[in-house]
């Protein structure tokens, strides 16, 4: 080892700069304070700092900075939805990914490929048409293609899937793309960290203080904070944060499970979805196979991986692409998936004033990071909900006005 | 959990069961509010804690519920779907009265 690096190592200084400030100590009180240090906590933070003028904000987060779903995902970032609400959101969000590296400064991988969801079924065709014109509506990139062009962009495929799911066409959606998932989560975070935003890492709320209907405190694990304001952004951990201010929502948690193969030459440009084989993959820069199935089938609070999910995941796999049958299996993983009965999240101010929730992101919420940020920090910041997401409002189930994006879920939840 | 002791068939690998969601009360749909309704329709009960459940063991076609911590994923006990009627439960305290059905096992304590 070279001796200034040693001599580095074991001095109290190190001038390089690090991606973020060390706050020795909590402030008794900030403006703002967010709960949950992953990617769409900190896009919050960034925005606030950044569009709104604001000073003083904490984002807290329990465990260390971007280490919940925003590391756990297969990084897909499409806008191909279903319903009005979600096309727009979402294509809102791909627009915003596309300048975030110059934004931050910090190479975040994004690749364009190219997203195919496979259709093996007459009636997931139709799906794929309705999705396909619910998306052109709204100037989104999306068509449905047959069988022959889906064979002419993706030659490996076993187009009839080991004989028992025959590929009859697809939904292609050309703006789909992959990104370095933790990139997001720092560049975020530099970003508002720079802006004058304190980020805690392994401190843990414990409780939320409320008095006559209003947020007037957090309580830690490193001592209680003043605020007015407090963004709930913690995914899997929703209903218990929820359980402090007494809210009551539909969100449910199930695992969701993911692997990565060996790294493989580069032969997979686009991203592939088979809703009926429970499938999605794509291969990524370093030439891992990043694959995704279904959630695990029942409650569970907990981010163990099953035997089970990669003997399914992998024999559906080689249905599509038999020659995998010698490639290995790197990593497996599972992160909490806050579900909601309409694939739609809940987002926005809630019952109680000065809690604003960013959650029911279940299985979707990667792509959303950036949309979520400025959205979120409008609403906070206005205090009201931005148009964008007048559609995942927390009252919704209450009016009976579920914004259904069940059929635009990658795979059969 | 891996095995899951069925009240009706004894130790079965989990793979042969399927969730049925939390045992619920409905309110009497005639008497109470839309917003009443609406609570039970859609919200759960997401935290996690040791919850009393609907699975059905699919070969026979058998529901019955299981008392399982969902943080740990360990089934503390099972009970034929009949306890459910039994006054005061699920909130009261475990059923003092877990019926055997057929000479088979009863709910006993499964361990993962």
């Amino acid at each position: 080892m070279p001796y200034r690096l040693l001599r580095f190592g074991f001095s109290r200084e190190h001038p390089e700069p690090r991606m973020f400030t060390r706050h020795a100590s909590l402030k008794s009180g900030y403006e703002v304070v967010i709960i949950g240090g992953g990617g769409h906590g900190l896009a919050a933070a960034y925005y606030l700092a950044r569009d709104h003028g604001m000073k003083s904000i904490a984002v807290i987060e329990k465990g260390y900075l971007g280490g919940g779903n925003t590391a756990r995902n297969t990084t897909i970032i499409r806008s191909n939805y279903l319903t009005p609400e979600g096309v727009q959101f979402y294509d809102e969000s791909v627009r915003l990914w596309q300048d975030l590296a110059e934004d931050f400064d910090l190479n975040l991988f994004y690749s364009t490929r190219g997203h195919y969801t496979l259709a093996h079924t007459d009636s997931a065709m139709r799906t794929m048409r309705w999705r396909a014109e619910v998306n052109k509506h709204y100037g989104v990139g999306s068509e449905a293609v047959d069988a022959a062009f889906v064979k002419r962009r993706i030659p490996m495929i076993d187009m009839t899937c080991n004989g028992h799911a025959p590929i009859v066409g697809a939904l292609f959606h050309a703006p789909g793309a992959i990104a370095r998932h933790d990139a997001i989560a720092w560049g975020y975070g530099r970003g508002a960290d720079r802006r004058g935003v304190e980020i805690h890492q392994e401190t843990e709320v414990t409780g939320i203080r409320v008095a006559g209907g209003r947020v007037v405190g957090v309580d830690t694990t490193r001592g209680p904070i003043a605020t007015t304001r407090v963004l709930c952004a913690v995914a899997g951990y929703t209903p218990r944060v929820l359980g402090m201010v007494d809210l009551h929502t539909p969100i449910y948690v199930h695992p969701l499970q993911a692997m990565v193969s060996e790294p493989l030459k580069p032969w997979l440009d686009p991203i592939i979805v088979s809703g009926s084989l429970h499938v999605y993959v794509s291969q990524s820069a370093r030439g891992e196979l990043v694959m995704g199935a279904s959630l695990d089938p029942y409650e569970l609070h907990s981010t163990r991986s099953t035997l089970d999910f990669a003997e399914s995941l992998s024999a559906h796999m080689l249905d599509m692409f038999p020659f995998l049958s010698e490639v290995k299996v790197n990593r497996q993983w599972a992160g909490l998936a806050d579900m909601t009965p309409d694939f739609a999240p809940i987002m926005g101010t809630t019952p109680v004033e000065g809690f604003f929730l960013d959650a029911g992101w279940g299985t979707w919420g990667f792509k959303a990071t950036p949309v979520c940020g400025k959205t979120m920090s409008h609403t906070v910041a206005t205090g009201r909900n931005h148009p964008l997401i007048e559609g995942f409002a927390f009252d919704r189930f209450a009016r009976y006005q579920l914004t259904g994006e069940k059929g635009a879920a990658s795979v059969g939840h | 959990m891996k095995i899951m002791i069925c009240p009706l068939n004894g130790p079965r690998p989990v793979s042969e069961f399927v969730y049925g969601g939390e045992v619920r009360h409905s309110p009497d749909p005639d008497a109470c509010s839309d917003v009443e309704w609406s609570d039970y329709v859609f919200n759960r009960s997401g935290t996690p804690g040791i919850k009393y459940e609907w699975w059905c063991h699919i070969a026979s076609g058998f529901w019955f519920i299981a008392l399982r911590d969902t943080t740990s994923d360990a089934v503390i006990a099972t009970y034929p779907a009949e306890t459910v009627r039994q006054p005061g439960w699920p909130r009261g305290r475990t059923p003092r009265c877990i019926v055997s059905i057929r000479g088979r096992t009863n709910g006993s304590i499964a361990r993962p």
